[in-house]
């Protein structure tokens, strides 16, 4: 589904991306690890189409298709998604507008026709129970005033209505508490097919305890240097990173 | 360049209709208007109060300027054809700024509400008038210039205690087969304890130059409320210059939103003194500018009572090589204690050759006051693009959510719901680019 060879991206002319290499198939959870500052969520960037990092060697392929070529809202519709490490707050645009909008965008892609008022409210009704988000919430404006938790809530709410292939989770688990943790990696798991993907990024292994992955990548320095099974995140998690930074740069500060 | 000489001569040639047409006090009015245009002359290039906009170029001869109403042939019910739910109001409809129904100049509405032609109320009710007619007015020469020359216009009498209603709405129609310069006058006098909504439209309907010089002067007595809501919509050939004096009584409440949708050359100066304790205004503005269309907004507020509260908030959407401007200043007297004053302005540049410029002008002699400002010129904000995008919007189709969000706070403030409606509509096809003739007025006129 996806393939990444040898990508490497700057921002400002720094490089933080050194040669990721990564194959996604359908059905698979990957799960992507490493300390702050390690370049995950520029790589969730360079695979949505943000332009601040500037991609200056390697391909990526999705479906076939050359992602990179692609811009963000064509990368959407043909199945990409992001959640979000930080949702921005849209004032004035209501969650409603931005959701039909967003829908009817991935329906015109496939030739699908826009869907009713009547029939836009039963589909939200439907998903709104997958990650227990309120009406309270939907009738504000895009993420404004929603709490840590909302947010990601929201995000895993927009993951359920537009029903992506790959699903890219970036810190889906930072500044959550257990209950909110609990509900969007359920609403994770339900929406999991066997034809669609999921990468998880995260610094800590706790959310892969509720979001259960098939592989697990450690990405220092804008590399994946090391890959394993779920063993790997547990690994992680009781001798931090500083093992791995030592048993691959054979030093402590790879920085 | 002096292009006073092209006014003081025309004030020559007509001075003899102009006074046969004026009550006593009018005449003295006009007299010394004139001799305070002639002393003063336009605004120069570096006027502080007129730098970013200079008009005096624009006051020349190529506009033909006519003191009585010029017949002219056109389709009344083309005006009202709109097409959206009815708003339910009395029509008033001014024609090259004259009041176009000559066989009703002068209507009496439930309470007693007078509502009509200025020109009309000046011969019936010249005592009224001369009460408050430019009491409150600048020392501005364009203002003088709408004094010394100004026939028509529309009036607005509320007396004490009564409510009018249904809103009036003011459709102001610039149509002719030549140049033409326009100077109304409008009075709206509220009592004490009354209410009124006033919505008005300016729309140009024939594709000739246009330069309008309006003033209105609207007085609030004690307790009154007035909502006021104008909405330009003129085309690229046009020049319009507009003053609005707000004068507000002990405990009055105002609110005001100006919405520039469309015109040539824009520039609205808002005055409002608070002078009586307790009072209050609101007054909004946003505008959407493209090409090399230039929009100026300049606002003045006076606190000169204690215990007042005002509150700015005006917004302007830039595209092409457009120009905007805000000015606004608040005077908070020594002896205003208690004054809450806030202004914001924000604008957004959609393109790099656009240019904003935005000057607040703080004068605070009080000690106690609230007071709040802030201004922004910025682009679009790329990450809520972006986030828009990455759920598969398209990139225009995110840019128009933001920009119509951004218009949205001053729609906002729209509490007249049909009219809400209307201006949400237009302000979004306003933002498409497919704003048409069709879309002439504010609300459905019937
Ligand atoms: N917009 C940006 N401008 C400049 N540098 C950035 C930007 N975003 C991220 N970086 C830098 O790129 C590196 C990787 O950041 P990031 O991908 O956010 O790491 P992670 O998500 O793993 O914590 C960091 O050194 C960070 O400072
Ligand atoms: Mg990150």
């Amino acid at each position: 589904m996806l393939t990444i060879k040898d990508l490497k991206a700057s921002i400002n002319g720094k490089e933080i991306l050194k040669g990721i290499n990564l194959q996604v198939n359908p059905g698979e959870v990957h799960a992507i690890m490493g300390p702050n500052g390690s370049g995950k969520s520029t790589l969730a960037s360079v695979l949505t189409g943000r332009d601040y990092a500037e991609v200056t060697h390697g391909k990526v392929s999705f479906l076939g298709e050359d992602l990179l070529d692609m811009v963000p809202e064509d990368r959407a519709r043909k199945g990409i998604f992001l959640s979000f490490q930080y949702p921005v707050e849209i004032p004035g645009v209501s969650m409603v507008n931005f959701l039909k909008t967003a829908i009817n965008e991935h329906r015109k892609f496939k030739g699908l026709p826009a869907l009713s008022a009547s029939e836009f409210l039963k589909l939200m009704r439907e998903k709104k129970e997958i990650v227990e988000i309120s009406s309270n919430l939907t009738n504000r404006a895009v993420n404004e005033g929603f709490s840590g938790g909302e947010k990601k809530k929201n995000e895993i709410f927009q993951m359920a209505l537009l029903e992506p292939k790959l699903s890219i989770l970036d810190e889906t688990d930072s500044g959550l508490d257990i209950d909110a943790l609990r509900i969007c990696a359920n609403g994770v798991n339900k929406l999991k097919t066997a034809e669609n993907a999921t990468i998880v990024i995260t610094h800590y292994q706790r959310l892969l305890d509720y979001i259960v992955p098939d592989f697990v990548h450690v990405l220092m320095n804008g590399q994946i240097v090391k890959s394993g099974t779920k063993e790997l995140a547990y690994e992680l998690e009781e001798k931090g990173y500083d093992w791995i930074k030592k048993e691959v740069f054979g030093t402590e500060d790879a920085q | 360049m002096d292009n006073t000489n092209i006014y003081t001569a025309l004030y020559q040639e007509n001075k003899e209709l102009l006074q046969s047409l004026s009550p006593d006090f009018l005449v003295k009015l006009r007299e010394d208007a004139m001799q305070h245009f002639i002393q003063k002359g336009f605004p120069g290039k570096k006027d502080e109060s007129y730098k970013y906009t200079y008009l005096e170029p624009y006051f020349n001869n190529g506009y033909n300027k006519y003191l009585s109403p010029k017949n002219i042939q056109f389709d009344v019910n083309e005006i009202f054809h709109c097409d959206v739910p009815k708003l339910d109001t009395h029509v008033i409809l001014l024609v090259n700024g004259f009041y176009f129904d000559a066989a009703n100049p002068l209507k009496t509405l439930p309470g007693d509400v007078i509502v009509g032609s200025f020109a009309q109320a000046v011969k019936e009710y010249p005592e009224l008038v001369a009460k408050y007619l430019g009491k409150y007015t600048s020392g501005d020469s364009f203002v003088a210039l709408n004094t010394a020359f100004s026939r028509d216009g529309i009036f607005l009498y509320v007396p004490k205690g009564k409510v009018v209603e249904k809103p009036i709405q003011v459709i102001n129609v610039l149509i002719s087969d030549e140049e033409l310069m326009v100077q109304h006058r409008n009075l709206v006098i509220l009592e004490p304890n009354s209410q009124a909504r006033v919505v008005v439209c300016d729309h140009t309907l024939s594709p000739n130059k246009f330069l309008t010089n309006a003033v209105t002067e609207v007085y609030l007595g004690e307790n009154a409320t007035f909502d006021h809501f104008k909405v330009q919509n003129e085309h690229n050939d046009s020049v319009q210059v507009s003053h609005t004096y707000f004068y507000q009584d002990k405990a009055s409440s105002l609110r005001t939103s100006t919405i520039t949708l469309h015109g040539g050359l824009v520039r609205n100066n808002l005055n409002i003194k608070l002078d009586g304790e307790g009072a209050e205004c609101h007054a909004f503005g946003l505008f959407v500018t493209d090409q090399a269309q230039h929009v100026d907004n300049s606002v003045f507020v006076d606190h000169a009572k204690p215990n007042c509260t005002s509150n700015q908030l005006f917004k302007g959407i830039l595209d092409d090589q457009s120009n905007g401007a805000f000015a606004g200043r608040i005077l908070v007297d020594r002896d205003s204690q208690k004054t809450a004053a806030y202004q914001r302005n924000s604008n957004i540049l959609l393109s790099d050759e656009a240019k904003m410029d935005s000057k607040p002008q703080l004068e605070i002699y009080a000690d106690d006051v609230k007071c709040s400002h802030g201004a922004t010129v910025g682009q679009l904000d790329e990450d809520a693009l972006f986030y828009l995008r990455a759920r598969g919007i398209s990139e225009r189709e995110a840019k128009l959510m933001l920009m119509y969000a951004f218009a949205y706070e001053i729609i906002d403030e729209i509490k007249i719901e049909p009219l809400h409606v209307r201006m949400a509509d237009l302000i979004e096809r306003r933002l498409r680019g497919d704003l048409t003739r069709c879309n002439n007025c504010a609300v459905n006129c019937g």
